[in-house]
């Protein structure tokens, strides 16, 4: 069993200001995930009548991108994996965690660690999207797809737009995610006729939404829980330019 | 819309499902902002103009620093190649023609690179109000963390470079001399070669950020490209670095004179 000290962001909503405050927690054991440890101290908060500490989950099996959660500087914390799979056995015994919610302007925060990502819905509704007939699922094999191609874009789609390249990038920029969204849905025959809307758009989107541009640092790749790589958002570099000079225009 | 139901993501705040005890909090998400529209609004298209304008003044740069060199030839060779880049195309030109159209395209790629960081770097601290109490770093080299402030100190010298060797309004011998005399008069000063040398380690930073930031930005970089266009950054922003410092370095240690 190991006990911690936490020092967790608190505030109460979007207007006011929040601050970080220290707890301690005991009897956690190193099988735990991080988000069971949360629910302990929530459990004695509770218990001792006081305001719980909310933070975003939902799947706890990695795949909804809901439980983002900075832990002692780094997106999710030590592992590249979710926080929902970061178990206990990765922090010793006394260790003091300082844990905050994502921190961008497109992230506004709810209440202490859960943030407002419905930026990310607005990026996708801009142009994460392809037009097809609906009905009858057409046969697999009437449309070829390059293996190269159909890998990239695998890839690609595991993105689970859990936030933590935003969060982890100085920038504060979003442009991992999009360019994981323009890529999988661009590099399919399926995305073709959207494709060179699609990339304006959702650029367009991702820029309005307070988030920043992208200066190559490489944070966010680098603690993606998905892997998602620096070659994306070339990828959507080079689908942009080629837009522009294609003659599309970015509307809204 | 408010979000209530458990399963609408960025709205559902859990306390935990140990106690089956969930606190919804209900929250209006933010309205759908409209993205600007214009082309050069785009922060994607911000970054090609200044990746293309950064690799007009790297070429600039190798040119310019394959000049320098002749300093090692003696002042007379020195001087008749600044004389020579004043008299290109002549007498099909006037005088002076090539170096004005350099000294235009050069300030444009200048004011442009700059206008694009500035804008970049405003939207980059609208995305982060409040900052983090703790954060790490996993990966980013020191030369990408510099760029901005180095960029910003790299302006300066510019501004700098241009008073002291090209108009002599702050060098030591001031206008009335030849440019081998002015290039002698400031590295002889100690402190005015140390503003050089510091700026140019900070060029040499800024390039190995900058030319890999370029490729990416052009859309150039994939997995299999990612070690030839970081050695071909390292190798470029080395050479520049050495290539410019031998001069200044050559003058204090009295190899030139
Ligand atoms: C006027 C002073 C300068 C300032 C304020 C400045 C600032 C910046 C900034 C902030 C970046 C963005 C880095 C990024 O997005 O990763 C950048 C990129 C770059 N800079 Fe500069 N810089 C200056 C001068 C120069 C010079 C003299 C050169 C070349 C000789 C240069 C070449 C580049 C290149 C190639 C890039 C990469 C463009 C990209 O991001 O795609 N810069 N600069
Ligand atoms: S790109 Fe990676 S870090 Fe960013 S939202 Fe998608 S899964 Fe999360
Ligand atoms: S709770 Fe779904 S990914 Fe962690």
């Amino acid at each position: 069993m190991m006990s911690l000290t936490l020092r967790i962001w608190r505030q109460r909503d979007r207007t006011k200001k929040g601050k970080m405050v220290t707890y301690h927690v005991t009897d956690v054991s190193p099988d735990m995930s991080f988000l069971e440890m949360l629910d302990v101290l929530n459990e004695k908060l509770i218990l001792d009548g006081d305001d719980p500490v909310a933070f975003d989950h939902d799947c706890r099996e990695g795949i909804c991108g809901s439980c983002g959660l900075m832990i002692n500087g780094i997106a999710h914390g030590p592992e590249q994996a979710t926080v929902c799979q970061l178990h206990m056995r990765s922090f010793s015994d006394g260790d003091v965690l300082d844990i905050e919610p994502w921190r961008a302007g497109g992230f506004p925060v709810v209440k202490d660690l859960a943030v407002d990502r419905s930026a990310f819905d607005r990026i996708i509704s801009a142009g994460g999207f392809i037009s097809a007939p609906t009905g009858t699922a057409p046969e697999a094999h009437s449309t070829p797809v390059p293996k190269k191609n159909s890998d990239a874009a695998f890839d690609a789609a595991t993105c689970i737009g859990c936030g933590a390249c935003v969060a982890a990038c100085p920038n504060g920029s979003a442009m991992l995610f999009t360019a994981a969204k323009v890529s999988h849905l661009g590099l399919m025959p399926q995305g073709q006729p959207e494709r060179d809307a699609r990339v304006l758009k959702m650029v367009a989107q991702q820029d309005a939404e307070d988030f920043g541009g992208c200066s190559n640092i490489g944070e966010c790749s680098a603690v993606c829980p998905k892997g998602i790589s620096m070659e994306t958002i070339s990828r959507l570099n080079h689908d942009l330019l080629g837009a522009l000079r294609a003659g599309a225009v970015p509307m809204s | 819309m408010s979000c209530v139901t458990v399963r609408s993501p960025g709205c559902h705040v859990g306390t935990g499902l140990t106690f089956g005890l969930v606190a919804t909090v209900t929250t209006q998400p933010a309205q759908r902002r409209a993205p600007k529209t214009g082309r050069f609004d785009s922060s994607v298209v911000k970054k090609t103009v200044m990746a293309v304008s950064g690799i007009i003044m790297i070429l600039y740069l190798l040119a310019h620093m394959v000049g320098n060199l002749k300093a090692f030839s003696g002042a007379e060779a020195f001087n008749s190649y600044s004389g020579w880049i004043r008299t290109i195309g002549e007498p099909a030109l006037p005088a002076q023609t090539a170096l004005w159209i350099i000294r235009i395209v050069l300030l444009a790629a200048v004011v442009l690179h700059f206008w694009a960081a500035i804008s970049l770097w405003r939207q980059a601290r609208r995305a982060r109000p409040v900052p983090y109490v703790t954060k790490k770093r996993v990966q980013q080299s020191f030369a990408s963390r510099t760029v901005r402030w180095g960029g910003l100190i790299l302006a300066l010298f510019i501004i700098w470079h241009i008073l002291d060797l090209t108009l002599g309004a702050v060098n030591p011998v001031g206008y009335d001399s030849t440019p081998y005399d002015r290039l002698i008069a400031s590295f002889s000063n100690i402190p005015i070669t140390l503003f050089y040398v510091v700026s140019m380690v900070l060029l040499g930073l800024h390039l190995r950020h900058g030319i890999f930031a370029a490729t990416q930005t052009l859309g150039q970089t994939n997995k299999r490209r990612e070690r030839a266009v970081n050695g071909l950054a390292y190798v470029v922003a080395g050479v520049i670095t050495v290539g410019f410092l031998l001069v200044p370095l050559s003058v204090v240690f009295g190899l030139i004179d």
